[in-house]
């Protein structure tokens, strides 16, 4: 019988026991134990960490991950009517190519020396992401949307000096929540109807570092006072911040073009994959002006010149950013976020170029306005606004006493998801380019059922 | 300059071996911006027009719009074929060294271990990367049952009660854990008075500048002349305004305070809390655990001592592990399990609220869950035994090239990470560490110095991890020396790299300077070109 | 590029006392005492260590040893500017006149090599408010002023850069000990004034994405920081250094001395009146308030009192208390300290002892650093 061969763990080359004696030899050390020398006897784990028994092969952990994936439902386009945050759009598939290469994927904080096709790639992002914003300065991605409305609004509050903040409109709740905490002891968050009148006597109360408006709001609703808002902020020296789905933007008017100061948003739309939301990613945009940039926490990539000409450098912009005012509360900080997903919206938008963007923008907007036109027309659903434009969201109310919560029930048991309750009575929907005529009117019949 | 010498030569025809040193080539592809590529009219991807039907019935929406929300001009987007906007981004791709590619010790701090290929494939599984967040959670037990599943593995690995996944990388982690102190202080009635954060000039700077975000002062303890933080200055810091302790161990320079006990049981006295950054910890898994020390609450990074990929800086993410003490304060959903299913629960009044959309960067969390059940309680030892002998064999071989020294605690054994110094090379030939690194790259790898400012002269960080052998840190020892070498030798070699690279040295000055700087190719075009902004 | 040409004096017999065990080489007595125990210069080899890695400027300088020897050494050109008298001793006067010549015939960088004496010849030849930035190559004995390059090659790298236009300009003090009392084993350090000095950019590269932006600008920092802790009104005693100028200047205050101890009257929602400038010891004896002690550690050992600021006695440090001891420093500056302690000899030993302990340092907005102070 053949000596037994060591089962190295394949992830770790010197457990092997010959390299790891070798290797105590070379220092001249007995035993691994002696490097742990400083950790004091009370503070060791005297046992085994308590864990379930591993998989030895990678057949036997791919078959435990597949039971796990098994119990997971991956819905079909067309039968998921769910958005308010996180979308399902076609990811090209030059997109997955890329963002899977692993030069990208395990990349990580090289210098352009190593790494300049990762510099290259975050700058054209900002560089794609700006023109779609019509801004000149757009960061690299910070965490998600979430995220970015936060810093936004910090960096207002720096640059103006001011503690209110007045929110407009209908804003995720979760978003919401994410603004509370991360302004709270610094900023006194206000929400604000979303009327011109409203948003007006807010600003008399004076002190307000931002108004923060949305292009699409949380229903999917374009507003259309959204440039009144924006003109109000300025008119009493706040910083409009404006939250926008960057999808709308090739058939939406960019809020910079109507001056607003601090575009934000989530990137997940463009070409990255919904994730069970892993994929959300948050950029602000601003114009170029150095009080501006000063604010920003996080990493600005530029352009710059090497030893050679016609090189093209990369690297950090102002990076030694220093508060005009004395009143510097702190800058937030800089750190691992979102970078890949930057490079994945820089390839979708490569990929669209303006042309696509136009058009994915009024398919979805058609598409919506159909969907909702049409499931409009089924006994006992009304529109929540039936006047508004809307894009990819948009709520349907449900009469006689139909719960949000028992449609949601029905549609799922049709193999159909959507109709997340937004109230006792009403339930949120999303249509976007996926969805085919044939797909809403599968929805609307499903729902003529239920509401009968 | 090392030109390459000829591995054959006229008069001998056999195969000759290769020299000892790899003659490495980054790929150059002299790339030019993507708005310089393409020409009016092509398409990368078509996206589906509306139906005529759909059409028919709505006509065109955004005519209902004030003109102020249309888009009066299409975005100044370059127009590309899709094999162009393919092969432009591969190319960028090549110029790239991903941690795949090469021996990656050289980011100390950043854990840059082996992120296994079989993890990915379950990420791109359509069960996972197209699960919708609101799904019901009827359809999406098997994702809950994991993240579920990894949340009590990271229980028993920090030895705390309870795990939120939702932060999205270290820093996010660490704001979780600094909103969750202030929580708990608030709730007591002590929210005002404990206004204080106590950290240390090792920890990662995060760590202040999440304190400070949240309005804490911030109040820094210095190392003393042995590299360990001064105990002393933690006495005369903590008081009645204290609010926490935030402090990694081992710290940055790889040095475990044998007295962290000690320093929690200061701060625990005086009524504060103890956060433990364990972006350190991949080598004391299964060795020495937040909770023997007594800590409060902790955070991992699951892209460095779990393996999940670093992405190019993210997605990434955390996991906080807390006392049940603390747990009421954790950022909601959580996930509760009846027994039967998983649900999420959002009912829960003292949390801080959400930090991330969601749960979190689900992808990372089955890549870690995987990692971890790849490996077990005795596999999760022999990682950190194994990053830990590494490290020292490194050590043991680093030390003895000319120019390097090793600050603080002599003859003492490091633990995940070395900083060393090339102070001694920088007084004799005048070269910088940042220098070294440079010239570095022209040998296919890399190495960053340290967070500023600078505490140890002309730094390196170095972190082997487990995931590279003996014969891939020797090369990595022997590029180093090679690099010392040249330093003393022929220094003009250094002060110019890299040589080898896709480019040359940057010229950083426009970078500061606000009447050039161009964050976009707008801004360039602009401000450097002298154009106007495209129609 | 800048176009100016580089200007280059040597102090040929710096560096003279340190090898034979003199502590400093300035009076001609020592120089002499020196050279009779066999010391070699040492200023001609390490100016020429750095002309050897210039690049890219037009170099004017003095002739023979004072520039010439070490221009010619190094196998540059350069454009002789000064002639010293024959026969002269090359001692303070011989730098300043040649200072003023160089400056005169279009200097737009200023390379001296020597130590802290000949950094206080430069300083006084270009005047109390120095336009032209300064570089120095260490060469001295003693150099603790702020105005010195790391080492030759590490000036050579600056003045380079300087020529390409790829500094900024900032402002280091200049420290010197009192050589008299030197010698008699007493330590006793003292501010002359400030050198426009260029610096070199933070290297841009080495920015990982897990490091910490930069805290807040660091002067207006610790000034907000200072404003928040001395709030209200009151009396203000300012200690010398750039810090503590620097700080008192962005909180408003006009006038304040750099290189002595300042009275300020603070005043709620205005900035703080100097009302007594480079103040006496005797003028401190009986004031109508406690006031506040803000003080920064100068050069580089680290100093906090006796040092300097002498004029704060003993009797007045005891009777304002250590509470109202307020020490400002950059992060940067405590890490280069590498775990040093703050010193004091306050010249009272039971006081240098209450005094000793653990001092909050006040190294930003809402930031400080706890850190030992000893005797």
């Amino acid at each position: 019988m053949p000596a037994r061969v060591p089962r190295t763990h394949p992830y770790i080359p010197n457990s092997a026991p010959d390299a790891r004696s070798s290797m105590l030899a070379a220092i001249g050390a007995q035993d691994v134990g002696e490097f742990y020398a400083d950790i004091p006897a009370e503070l060791r784990l005297d046992r085994p960490l308590r864990l379930p028994a591993p998989f030895t092969s990678e057949a036997r952990l791919t078959a435990h991950l597949e039971e796990l994936l098994s119990r997971n439902t991956a819905v079909p386009p067309g039968r998921s009517f769910l958005g308010a945050g996180c979308y399902r759009h076609h990811v090209p598939a030059v997109v997955d190519e890329i963002v899977n290469r692993s030069e990208f994927l395990t990349a990580y904080a090289g210098e352009p020396y190593e790494d300049h096709g990762r510099f290259q790639a975050l700058w054209e992002y900002q560089s794609l992401m700006a023109e779609l914003l019509a801004v000149d300065v757009v960061n690299v991605p910070t965490y998600d949307g979430f995220q970015a409305a936060a810093t936004a609004l910090r960096m207002a509050g720096r640059a103006t000096g001011r503690p209110r903040l007045l929110l407009v409109g209908d804003i995720d709740p979760d978003r919401l929540s994410r603004i509370h905490d991360y302004v709270r002891g610094v900023h006194r968050v206000e929400p604000v109807a979303a009327e011109p009148a409203a948003v007006r006597a807010a600003l008399a109360g004076g002190d307000v570092a931002a108004v923060y408006a949305q292009l699409t709001d949380f229903t999917g609703r374009v507003d259309p006072a959204l440039p009144e808002y924006v003109e109000l902020a300025r008119a009493a020296g706040a910083l409009s911040v404006v939250q926008v789905n960057p999808l709308s933007l090739g058939v939406l008017a960019p809020p910079a073009s109507f001056g607003a100061d601090l575009t934000c948003g989530e990137l997940q739309p463009l070409g990255i994959h919904p994730s069970f939301g892993g994929g959300n990613a948050g950029f602000i945009g601003s114009a170029d002006e150095p009080h501006l940039v000063a604010e920003y926490p996080s990493r600005l990539f530029g352009l710059a010149p090497t030893e050679v000409p016609g090189e093209y450098g990369f690297g950090d912009v102002a990076y030694e950013r220093t508060s005009f005012a004395l009143r510097e509360e702190g800058k937030e900080w800089v750190g691992t976020a979102a970078a890949l997903h930057g490079i994945a919206a820089g390839v979708y938008l490569a990929l669209m170029g303006p042309h696509g963007m136009r058009e994915i923008g009024e398919t979805v907007l058609a598409t919506t306005a159909y969907a909702r036109q049409r499931l409009a027309r089924v006994p006992g659903i009304e529109l929540a606004e039936p006047e508004a434009v809307h894009f990819a969201d948009f709520t349907l109310r449900y009469r006689d006493g139909h719960t949000a919560a028992e449609v949601s029930a029905a549609l799922l048991a049709r193999g159909l998801h959507g109709g997340t309750p937004a109230g006792p009575h009403e339930g949120r929907y999303c249509v976007t380019e996926l969805h085919t005529q044939a797909d809403l009117d599968h929805l609307a019949d499903a729902l003529e059922e239920i509401m009968k | 300059m090392t030109d390459h010498q000829a591995t054959t030569t006229e008069t001998d025809p056999r195969i000759a071996p290769k020299p000892a040193l790899r003659r490495f080539q980054q790929a150059r592809w002299d790339e030019k911006l993507v708005f310089e590529l393409g020409s009016p009219g092509e398409r990368g991807v078509l996206p589906p027009l509306p139906e005529p039907g759909v059409t028919a019935a709505v006509g065109a929406p955004a005519d209902r719009l004030p003109a102020a929300l249309r888009r009066a001009t299409p975005p100044a987007l370059p127009e590309l074929g899709q094999q162009q906007v393919l092969r432009h981004y591969l190319r960028l791709s090549q110029e790239n060294l991903g941690a795949d590619l090469n021996v990656d010790v050289g980011q100390g701090t950043c854990t840059m271990k082996y992120s296994p290929k079989v993890n990915d494939t379950f990420v791109r599984d359509p069960r996972i990367a197209a699960l919708h967040p609101a799904q019901d959670p009827s359809t999406v037990q098997g994702v809950l049952e994991l993240a579920h599943r990894l949340e009590q593995l990271l229980k028993e690995i920090s030895g705390m009660d309870r795990v939120s996944l939702q932060p999205g990388a270290g820093s996010a982690a660490i704001w979780t854990n600094v909103s969750v102190i202030r929580a708990h202080h608030a709730a007591r009635g002590e929210g005002e008075q404990r206004d204080e954060i106590i950290t240390t000039a090792f920890s990662h700077p995060s760590n202040a500048a999440c304190a400070k975000t949240a309005g804490f002062k911030v109040i820094t303890l210095h190392p003393d002349a042995e590299g360990y933080p001064d105990i002393e200055a933690l006495r005369a810091a903590v008081g009645p305004r204290t609010a926490a302790l935030l402090i990694t161990n081992p710290e940055d320079t790889g040095i475990y305070n044998p007295r962290i006990a000690e320093f929690v049981r200061i701060v625990h006295e005086a009524g504060g809390l103890c956060a433990y950054d364990q972006a350190n910890a991949n080598g004391i898994l299964g060795i020495t655990r937040a909770r023997e020390a007594g800590f409060d609450l902790c955070h991992f990074n699951l892209h460095k001592t779990f393996s999940t990929p670093h992405a190019c800086g993210g997605p990434a993410a955390g996991a906080c592990a807390v006392t049940a003490e603390l747990a009421p304060h954790l950022p909601v959903p959580t996930i509760e399990f009846d027994g039967e299913r998983y649900r999420l629960e959002y009912d829960r009044p003292e949390s801080i609220g959400k930090i991330r959309p969601y749960l979190g960067v689900v992808p990372n969390l089955v890549r870690a869950y995987a990692w971890i059940m790849s490996l077990g309680a005795e596999g999760l030892r022999e990682v950190a035994e194994t990053a830990v002998l590494n490290n020292n064999y490194l050590l043991h071989r680093v030390r003895q090239i000319r120019g390097v020294s090793v600050p603080y605690a002599k003859g003492r054994p490091r633990v995940e990470q070395v900083r060393y110094s090339w102070q001694q090379l920088n007084e004799d030939t005048g070269l910088h560490s940042e220098d070294l690194g440079y010239r570095a790259a022209d040998f296919g790898t890399h190495y960053w110095t340290s967070h500023h400012p600078y505490v140890v002269p002309e730094p390196m960080t170095l972190e082997p991890t487990e995931s590279y052998s003996r014969a891939d840190l020797d090369e990595y020892a022997a590029i180093l020396a090679e690099v010392s070498r040249e330093a003393y030798e022929d220094p003009e070699t250094v002060r110019t790299a890299p040589h080898r690279s896709t480019v040359h040295r940057i010229r950083p000055e426009p970078l500061d300077d606000p009447a050039v700087w161009s964050v976009s190719w707008r801004a360039y075009r602009r401000k450097v070109l002298g154009l106007g902004d495209r129609p | 590029m800048t176009g100016s040409p580089i200007g280059l004096v040597i102090n040929p017999v710096a560096g003279l006392g340190g090898r034979v065990g003199l502590k400093g080489s300035d009076g001609d007595d020592v120089q002499r005492r020196a050279l009779a125990l066999g010391a070699v210069p040492e200023a001609l080899r390490r100016a020429t260590l750095t002309l050897r890695q210039l690049d890219g400027a037009e170099l004017l300088t003095v002739a023979g040893p004072m520039g010439e020897d070490a221009v010619r050494a190094a196998g540059l050109p350069a454009r002789v500017v000064h002639r010293p008298p024959a026969g002269a001793a090359t001692g303070a006067a011989d730098t300043r006149a040649a200072v003023r010549a160089l400056v005169a015939a279009g200097a737009g960088l200023l390379l001296f090599c020597g130590g802290d004496g000949t950094a206080r010849d430069v300083l006084d030849a270009l005047g109390p408010s120095p336009g032209v930035p300064v570089l120095g190559i260490p060469a001295g004995v003693k150099m603790h002023s702020a105005v010195f390059a790391l080492h030759p090659r590490a000036a050579a790298e600056v003045a380079t850069a300087w020529a390409r236009g790829a500094v900024r300009l900032d402002s280091a003090e200049v420290v010197d000990r009192d050589e008299t009392a030197l010698r008699a084993g007493l330590l006793s350090a003292r501010l002359y004034g400030r050198l426009t000095v260029p610096v070199l950019p933070a290297r841009v590269q080495q920015r990982k994405t897990g490091s910490g932006g930069p805290g807040p600008s660091t002067v207006a920092g610790i000034a907000a920081g200072l404003a928040a802790r001395v709030d209200g009104d009151g009396l203000l005693l300012l200690g010398p250094g750039s810090t503590t100028h620097a700080v008192a200047t962005a909180l408003g205050a006009t006038g304040t001395s750099l290189t002595g101890v300042d009275l300020l009257r603070l005043r709620p929602g205005r900035p703080p009146l100097v009302q007594l400038r480079d103040a006496r010891a005797d003028q401190l004896g009986d004031l109508p308030s406690t006031p506040w002690i803000v003080l920064s550690p100068i050069g580089g050992q680290g100093f906090l009192l006796g040092r300097g600021n002498q004029q704060l006695t003993p009797a007045l440090l005891r009777a304002v208390g250590r509470d109202r001891l307020l020490v400002l420093a950059t992060e940067a500056k405590l890490a280069a300290l590498a775990g040093r302690p703050l010193l004091l000899d306050t010249g009272d030993p039971e006081l240098d002892d209450a005094l000793s302990g653990h001092v909050r340092v006040i190294t930003g907005h809402r930031s400080s650093a706890v850190y030992r102070l000893t005797s």
